[in-house]
């Protein structure tokens, strides 16, 4: 199929379409509102369903209903708006739902701002909800990545049952690039039939299937906490993601970065290998599951003297980047978060004070 | 290879618009593009402004401090951009608005009263397309017909305006090329 030119949150409603995805619930909000303005007129055309919830409160429970029917579901939000679902997310992750959350961040705590941010690091990685939980994460650099990523996403929901984030930030919602959109990626739906409450003249069926995050049996709910736990282990072996870049090299000082602010990164790598100066990049594109072992190898690699995170936060990511190197490395952080993004110039500087 | 575009109006002057036909006339040559808009709590007259960043190689930090080119539509983006330009860029101004010049003697300054073209080719609201095929036509970054060809492919769905802008390009492509 031929490039188009898209924003990235028009490519996102038209990634999910793709992969089958016909129910969509959302509440607007900038800097994500174009994916609810884009599938509001996409998804009738396909038979689906756009519907506006009241609130994300209210959103995160529509989620919640097409999910535990078995029905391919994805919501999209910023920040405060993710904030609200999170109770939600939580039961969801509980009832063993699939469900795709796409966070387009902004700025924040509170209301914060509506330029790009990856603030919301934390609670896409280590909760949000309450719980024993964790969404699997997945975090784009730009356009086409967002829309592989979210086709994706579906499919791991649905390989996990539970729920699957795309952390992205204002400034890849916001921007256009173009996109390919891959028919390999539209995986069909598994079979739902053990566990969906999609009623039983649909199956075929005589077994009960109930949807539900209520244990009060203390083994019952240790149990279903261990069932959790074991595909959180199993995402750590199959699904970690990442990407190095200049890692070939004899760099010095190693940065680990994500999303937007890892092409910020990766362009002040190529001005500094102009001048000599090799600096090498680790790119998580998993979060969760985090590249514990690939962040370890390419920060005790000899001739990395140093590792610093360079993030759109106060510094989030950095505490896993520190938990990684275990000590064999200094570790520094970079970030800045009110919503201007740091330009390549500002993190040469940065690097340059590190050599 | 790679260049970066700023275009800079006040909102309602089809800023964006310009900028992703210039996108969309980049991509159809195969380059990487990117369109970055700055987005903002504002309303209708409000600064608007915009960045194409057109690459042979896959292009790292869409975030641009010093752009090739600028498209200065208005009087605050002249004097809040014209600094940043790199040696050796264009400055393209809408005289039409704007009185002033960007007092640089290392870019190339194309002066063009856009609005008033556009009014005597039909309507102001062509504006924008007068001061894309202008600049187009002067920093030679993309094929000029293919850029027309995406002008028209924008307008589609409205074909009675398609001879208006046809119009707009063709005037802005000429004073371009006589200045």
């Amino acid at each position: 199929m031929a490039k188009v030119l898209m924003k990235g949150n028009e490519a996102i409603g038209e990634a999910a379409i793709r992969a089958g995805c016909k129910n969509y619930f959302a509440y607007p909000i900038t800097p994500q509102s174009e994916v609810a303005e884009y599938l509001a007129k996409r998804m009738p055309e396909v038979d689906g369903v756009f519907l506006q919830g009241e609130s994300e409160v209210a959103v995160g429970y529509m989620i919640f209903g097409a999910a535990a029917c078995g029905e391919r579901v994805m919501t999209t939000s910023s920040s405060p708006g993710v904030s609200l679902m999170s109770e939600a997310i939580s039961y969801i992750a509980a009832a063993q739902c699939p469900a795709v959350f796409v966070n387009i961040m902004r700025g924040g705590p509170g209301l914060g701002g509506i330029l790009p941010s990856q603030g919301d690091y934390f609670q896409a990685t280590k909760g949000g909800g309450h719980g024993d939980y964790h969404l699997l994460v997945l975090a784009p650099d730009g356009v086409q990545e967002a829309v592989e990523m979210t086709m994706k996403a579906f499919g791991l929901a649905e390989k996990y049952r539970g729920p699957v984030m795309i952390l992205g930030d204002g400034l890849i919602g916001q921007m256009m690039e173009p996109v390919e959109f891959p028919d390999d990626l539209n995986t069909e739906p598994s079979n739902k039939n053990d566990w969906a409450t999609s009623g039983m003249d649909t199956r075929k069926s005589d077994k009960r299937n109930l949807v539900r995050s209520l244990f009060l049996d203390p083994k019952e709910l240790n149990d279903n906490n261990l069932a959790l736990k074991a595909k959180y282990e199993q995402m750590k072996k199959e699904e970690v993601l990442y990407e190095g870049y200049n890692t070939d090299t004899d760099y010095k000082v190693l940065i680990v970065s994500y999303g937007t602010m890892s092409r910020v990164c990766k362009t002040s790598i190529d001005m500094m290998k102009q001048e000599g100066i090799d600096v090498g990049l680790l790119r998580p594109k998993s979060l969760f599951p985090f590249p514990e072992k690939a962040v370890f190898k390419a920060a005790t690699k000899e001739s990395c003297k140093s590792v610093i995170s360079i993030e759109m936060s106060m510094g989030q990511m950095v505490e896993d980047v520190e938990r990684c190197v275990k000590g064999q490395r200094k570790v520094d952080f970079y970030g800045e978060c009110g919503g201007d993004i740091p330009t390549p110039e500002k993190i040469i500087e940065i690097i340059k004070a590190l050599l | 290879m790679q260049t970066e575009i700023k275009f800079a109006g006040f909102g309602g002057q089809g800023i964006l618009l310009s900028a992703k036909l210039l996108a969309y006339a980049a991509m159809k040559q195969d380059f990487f593009v990117a369109w970055v808009p700055s987005y903002g709590p504002e309303m209708r007259g409000g600064t608007a402004y915009c960045t194409v960043v057109i690459s042979d190689k896959k292009i790292g930090s869409p975030i641009i401090k010093n752009p090739s080119h600028l498209v200065a539509m208005n009087r605050p983006s002249l004097e809040k951009f014209a600094n940043d330009v790199k040696p050796g860029g264009v400055i393209f101004i809408n005289s039409s608005l704007i009185p002033t010049r960007s007092e640089r003697d290392d870019i190339t300054e194309l002066v063009v009263p856009v609005n008033d073209i556009a009014i005597k080719a039909g309507s102001i609201r062509a504006a924008n397309i007068v001061a894309l095929s202008a600049f187009a036509a002067k920093a030679k970054i993309v094929d000029l017909q293919l850029l027309k060809n995406c002008v028209k492919d924008e307008f589609a769905a409205k074909a009675k305006i398609i001879p208006l802008n046809m119009k707009a390009f063709d005037e802005g492509v000429n004073i371009a090329n006589n200045s």
